[in-house]
């Protein structure tokens, strides 16, 4: 990468690795089409944003990599794991790929720190001592230690994002999917969570983030994908991707969003 | 109002006391009473109602009341109610017809499951898990043979179990197994897989389209006739099944609104952090759901408290059953105004603590955790 912007800065090491494989993927919602022949590649390391017009199918996409969505063609190996029908391979996938979500879905009859803890108790079979302590550092590093014992709805929605964060982080996953992650925050919280996204990105996390905030694309991330009904339309480093376009669908929204 | 003149640089206006008309007693009354002219009026009507009511009632029930002993009606020499004959039918009215010399074995029963219940329901009481193990597990078992005999001790047939002893019989195993089987039907009613889905839309569709007095005449009557020859399961079983799979499939129902109204996004949570089925829905769908149906579960609860009297249409005589059998005696005809009362403070303590525990849990779960 050579890049002289944001975290490239930082001599990242993308490994030949590959972490994701998608490979003519396609999925339909009755009769409509949402995703069409999506091939993607994504190494270990890898920042990846994904932007496009809403109904581009962004959210659908990474939806697929964790099984939230199934795919009716095509192949989708995580961590040379593939996904199908089968329950066992996909709770595997689950297991390794965490999610963040637009509303958080934090858990709201448990505390934060029960929160963070459930899954390594429950499904990594953490002992309870250990998974707290997990907890609490993971907490640290999103900078809400004091937040441990207070229920989701006593916090605010950026906080309530950077315990969602944390809570993904305690699987320990080898992948981070943020689906929208600031969309449903008050404009003073955005940064903060997002500071949060950009120090994960620093540790050397593979992530795949659908968002609209153009500033995060252009620090954080080492490719940036642009969608538009159900397909890949562009994709390229954020340096040509911004001041080069190439298609005129891509000039068009960036256009829209960057002049307003 | 001097106070409300004063002026104030903005932004530095004092907190105030509020009048004197919006607080204490005053206020109370004002708000609650005599707030416009029509509730006044109402206000005025219903004290006259209780006033029509309430001490006939009080001079009936207590004051011209009979409580001495006695052995027939006509020892209840004054207007009032005749508890004279509750005392004399006390034993029939508890135990049925229970041998005398063997109730001892079902006051421990019942001793037993209170204590076990206090412990489970009361907040500070440690060692839950030990509790609920031995209610759910050790408990039954105890309870079976101290009831109906066995290890050495001296059978009782069912049938001659009668009374409040068989009501709360029925009443607790029909809530202890129809809340799990009520889950399990509504988490089946919402399966994915179509042959779990449409046995439990149809045992639940069944079950609620048929009265209560009808399953139980089937398992009464037309259940053994599928038996093949000689086998044979209890009568008294045969209800407690009735009733248990009768309830499970309202509970299943209100259940199922509880569990509606989880958002999709707490299933996407958790299968994201790798939970399966049984996980996501154990730690994470169902104590939300349950929480929400505490209402409409107590609410089935009760219903079941009240349908076990309906198992006299199969020969089993409860509460209500011995107590209108009581009047009847010839000795105390006419005392069927008391045996009625009795029975209703007996149902109604028993309806109302559930009722009670029931808000009391829901300010509980609520206070946990509170926007």
């Amino acid at each position: 990468m050579g890049q002289a912007i944001g975290v490239s800065d930082q001599a990242m090491q993308i490994s030949d690795e590959v972490m994701i494989g998608m490979d003519g993927v396609h999925k339909w919602y009755g009769q409509f089409h949402v995703l069409k022949d999506i091939n993607l590649t994504v190494h270990k390391g890898e920042r990846i944003v994904i932007c496009g017009p809403s109904g581009s199918g962004k959210s659908t996409l990474i939806r697929c990599i964790n099984r939230l969505e199934e795919h009716q063609r095509g192949k989708i190996v995580v961590d040379k794991v593939e996904l199908g029908n089968d329950i066992k391979n996909i709770e595997l996938v689950r297991r390794e790929v965490g999610m963040v979500f637009q509303h958080f879905n934090l858990f709201p009859h448990l505390t934060v720190l029960e929160n963070l803890t459930l899954a390594p108790i429950w499904v990594r079979k953490m002992p309870r001592a250990q998974a707290e302590e997990a907890a609490m550092l993971y907490l640290k590093r999103v900078k809400i230690p004091e937040q441990a014992k207070k229920y989701p709805g006593q916090l605010s929605g950026g906080q309530q994002q950077r315990v969602a964060i944390a809570r993904s982080l305690c699987m320990n996953p080898k992948v981070m999917l943020f689906d929208e992650p600031t969309s449903a925050l008050d404009p003073e919280m955005i940064k903060e969570v997002l500071d949060v996204m950009i120090e994960l990105a620093q540790s050397g996390m593979t992530m795949i983030c659908v968002t609209h905030e153009m500033g995060f694309a252009r620090t954080v991330a080492n490719r940036v994908i642009f969608m538009d009904c159900g397909a890949i339309i562009e994709q390229n480093d954020p340096e040509r991707f911004f001041n080069n376009p190439q298609s005129e669908r891509t000039k068009l929204f960036l256009s829209q969003i960057l002049h307003h | 109002m001097a106070d409300i003149a004063q002026r104030h640089e903005p932004g530095h206006h004092p907190d105030m006391a509020p009048p004197a008309s919006e607080i204490g007693v005053i206020g109370w009354l004002r708000r609650n009473l005599f707030s416009s002219p029509l509730n006044t009026l109402l206000t005025f009507v219903a004290s006259y109602i209780i006033y029509l009511i309430v001490p006939p009632l009080i001079d009936w029930a207590l004051i011209s009341a009979n409580w001495g002993p006695g052995t027939s009606k006509a020892a209840c020499v004054k207007s009032g109610a005749c508890w004279t004959m509750i005392r004399a039918r006390f034993g029939l009215l508890m135990y049925g017809f229970y041998p005398a010399d063997l109730r001892w074995r079902v006051d421990v029963t019942f001793v037993m499951q209170f204590v076990a219940m206090g412990a489970l329901l009361i907040e500070k009481v440690p060692n839950k898990k030990y509790w609920a193990i031995f209610f759910f597990l050790i408990y039954p078992v105890i309870a079976f043979f101290l009831l109906y005999g066995g290890l050495g001790m001296l059978h009782v047939d069912t049938s001659q179990w009668g009374g409040l002893m068989l009501t709360l019989v029925l009443a607790t195993t029909g809530i202890v197994t129809s809340l799990p089987l009520g889950i399990l039907l509504a988490l089946g009613r919402r399966s994915n897989l179509p042959v779990i889905r449409f046995l439990s839309i149809g045992f639940i569709e069944f079950v609620r389209g048929v009265p209560l007095i009808s399953v139980l005449f089937m398992a009464s009557v037309v259940f053994p006739l599928f038996l093949p020859e000689g086998m044979n399961f209890d009568k008294l079983v045969r209800a407690m099944v009735g009733i248990a799979l009768f309830s499970a499939a309202y509970i299943a129902e209100v259940i199922r609104g509880g569990l509606q109204a989880i958002p999709k996004g707490q299933y996407e949570g958790a299968m994201s952090l790798g939970l399966n089925y049984w996980k996501m829905n154990l730690l994470i769908v169902l104590p939300q759901a349950l929480k929400i149906s505490i209402p409409g579960i107590v609410n089935s609860f009760i219903g079941l408290f009240m349908d076990t009297t309906l198992v006299l249409i199969v020969g089993q005589i409860e509460l209500l059953g011995m107590a209108q059998s009581s009047a009847r005696d010839p000795n105390w005809l006419g005392t069927i105004n008391t045996a009625l009362a009795f029975v209703s403070v007996v149902y109604f303590s028993f309806c109302f603590s559930m009722s009670r525990y029931s808000q009391y849990l829901e300010r509980k779960l609520h206070r946990g955790h509170k926007r």
